[in-house]
């Protein structure tokens, strides 16, 4: 299925939030992510279905003021 | 010292941790600056980029309290969103929040900042909001819950320093037992020291110790100036006057 990853269209075999973030190589990194413009916590990337179309937000640390 | 939401801070400097020209220049500011807390962000990344990962060792080993912000949000929904991510990422329920609304001046968006504190306070967390010196603003952000007000000196970035010092004065006297930082638009150590001397609890800056020519110098150059005007508002400034009035003594000078 076809989905929006930090904005760009990707095509993924992901069925959960967390398999897909494995797919990405950060499975273990220190990210956050949301679905949908909604945050998604760790806890519950496991048990959440991706659907096609899905907009989903993956960020890390960053330098900020 | 001040204590923010419960936690005593350990320097009235704050730092953020954005356009210094390296990660070890970046340590070396903070080392020289005594800064006690430092503000992060959060940015997407998705690919084989590690920066993220890099930038939290880093700063978890400057041994500082982080305060994640929430800047370049222009809604509630966009900040509020943010700012849960920033909890788990940061595991802090401190968050600085920004709600932008004016892209130019990067002046906050107050209806929505009030909106966006009164649902994080709800949800937990220990909000900072970035806002102006309103004194009604500032009403309503106590009102939904903030214990701490940081009101601009000037624009982000534009080094202008204290643009409203009446605002602030008042901003001052309304809120006496309410913790204010001065958050932005700071260029000199001497605007540091102003505000201190206005009796101001801390300042935060960023781009004028990042964009010097010798971070961490500057940096000290703010500790100093933080330290000597917080001093010099605990020792009742004399008031000004607008006659002159000799220091030294007229009686017993010479009749020449």
């Amino acid at each position: 299925m076809k989905i929006i990853v930090n904005g760009e269209a990707q095509e993924t075999r992901a069925p959960t939030l967390a398999a897909l973030l494995g797919e990405l190589g950060k499975g273990e990194a220190k990210v956050a992510t949301s679905v949908n413009e909604v945050f998604v916590p760790k806890h519950q990337r496991a048990d959440h279905g991706l659907h096609e179309g899905d907009r989903v937000e993956v960020v890390a640390p960053r330098q900020g003021g | 010292m001040p204590t923010f939401y419960g936690t005593e801070i350990t320097s009235r400097l704050m730092l953020g941790t954005a356009q210094y020209p390296s990660p070890a220049t970046l340590a070396d500011t903070f080392r020289r600056s005594g800064a006690g807390i430092a503000t992060v962000s959060v940015r997407r990344e998705a690919g084989g980029d590690q920066a993220g990962q890099d930038f939290w060792t880093l700063i978890r080993d400057l041994g500082v309290a982080v305060l994640p912000n929430t800047a370049s949000c222009y809604s509630v929904r966009e900040a509020v969103t943010t700012a849960h991510m920033a909890r788990e990422l940061f595991d802090t329920n401190w968050i600085k929040l920004e709600v932008i609304g004016h892209a130019d001046t990067l002046q906050p968006d107050p209806f929505g900042l009030v909106e966006a504190a009164a649902q994080l306070a709800e949800d937990g967390f220990e909000v900072f909001p970035y806002c102006t010196e309103d004194l009604v603003l500032c009403e309503r952000l106590v009102e939904v819950g903030c214990k701490v007000l940081m009101p601009w000196g000037a624009p982000i970035g534009t080094g202008l320093g204290l643009n409203n010092i009446y605002g602030l004065r008042s901003l001052r006297a309304h809120f006496p037992d309410i913790p204010l930082v001065v958050d932005a638009g700071l260029g000199l150590p001497s605007h540091a020291s102003r505000a201190m001397e206005l009796g101001y609890d801390a300042v935060l800056l960023n781009t004028a110790v990042a964009k010097a020519g010798d971070p961490a110098a500057m940096a000290h150059a703010f500790a100093l100036a933080v330290e000597a005007g917080a001093l010099a508002a605990g020792a009742d400034p004399m008031d000004p006057r607008d006659m002159a009035a000799p220091s030294t003594p007229v009686f017993g000078k010479a009749m020449l």
